[in-house]
């Protein structure tokens, strides 16, 4: 099958991962994946995010299906259960509002910036040394941190899913797929 | 004796499909398209039954029927 550009976007997804590791001022970078889903749903009523673009996706593709590190079993069926796509569109909405919350503290003078990244919502990880200083407000550097928990946090539950199920099961409970579905459902009036 | 022709078709239970787009990435003949970012849909006369969509299905909401050729 032809290989298109968008076929390589995994490369971008674990730079993405490795550049935040080395200065977490990259965790910026994120948004685009919070940013380009959302607008292509929202202009043009399609997943052609998930559909092409998501390099996080390949990534699982790869290390899940040609390096073989994956079960391949069925994901269980409360997994694809729309309670629990909604529930944890929800629970990771809370928790990124909590992060933006946290950061605007630090924005306000109110909280010291906290050089860790919070895996799994509850293990706080010491990241100092990805930390510099900057030109920047600490608000900006307690972002980049929040951001880059999300992100880690997901890539991970994506990974256990991924040995365990099929290599892209995160696809299935991936809180911008799902969103972006609610969103392309409306558009189309309702859908299934 | 039964003479009636069989094929294998993929069918897709589309109340479940997250319509991530993996079967219309693996599938040889092009046979798959998501519809309007909500699901995924067979196009019957291009597909061959394969099951690569099936296996793919991060989802498992494809399945391989004998259906009347």
């Amino acid at each position: 099958m032809k290989k298109h550009w968008y076929d390589y976007l995994w490369i971008a997804s674990a730079t993405y991962l490795i550049l935040g590791f080395f200065n977490i001022l990259f965790a910026w970078f994120g948004l685009l994946c919070f940013f380009i889903p959302l607008l292509i749903s929202v202009v043009r009523g399609t997943k052609g995010y998930c559909n092409r673009y998501c390099g996080r996706g390949q990534l699982f593709s790869l290390l899940g299906g040609r390096f073989g590190l994956s079960r391949k079993r069925d994901i269980p069926n409360w997994m694809k259960s729309k309670v629990f796509r909604y529930g944890f569109l929800i629970f990771f909405f809370a928790m990124f509002f909590q992060m933006l919350w946290n950061t605007y503290l630090v924005f306000a003078g109110a909280q010291d910036l906290r050089q860790v990244v919070t895996l799994l919502w509850t293990f706080k990880l010491p990241w100092n040394w990805a930390y510099h200083g900057t030109l920047f407000h600490p608000g900006v550097a307690q972002f980049a941190f929040g951001f880059y928990s999300v992100m880690l946090t997901s890539t991970v539950l994506g990974l256990v899913t991924m040995v365990l199920f099929k290599p892209r099961s995160w696809c299935v409970y991936c809180p911008m797929g799902t969103m972006t579905q609610l969103i392309c459902k409306a558009k189309c009036g309702g859908g299934k | 004796m039964n003479l009636v022709k069989k094929r294998r078709k993929a069918v897709v239970d589309q109340g479940l499909c997250v319509a991530c787009g993996c079967c219309v990435k693996v599938c040889p003949m092009q046979a798959f398209e998501i519809i309007r970012g909500v699901m995924a849909q067979v196009k019957e006369e291009k597909c061959v039954g394969c099951g690569k969509c099936a296996r793919e299905c991060p989802a498992s909401v494809i399945g391989i029927r004998e259906v009347e050729a």
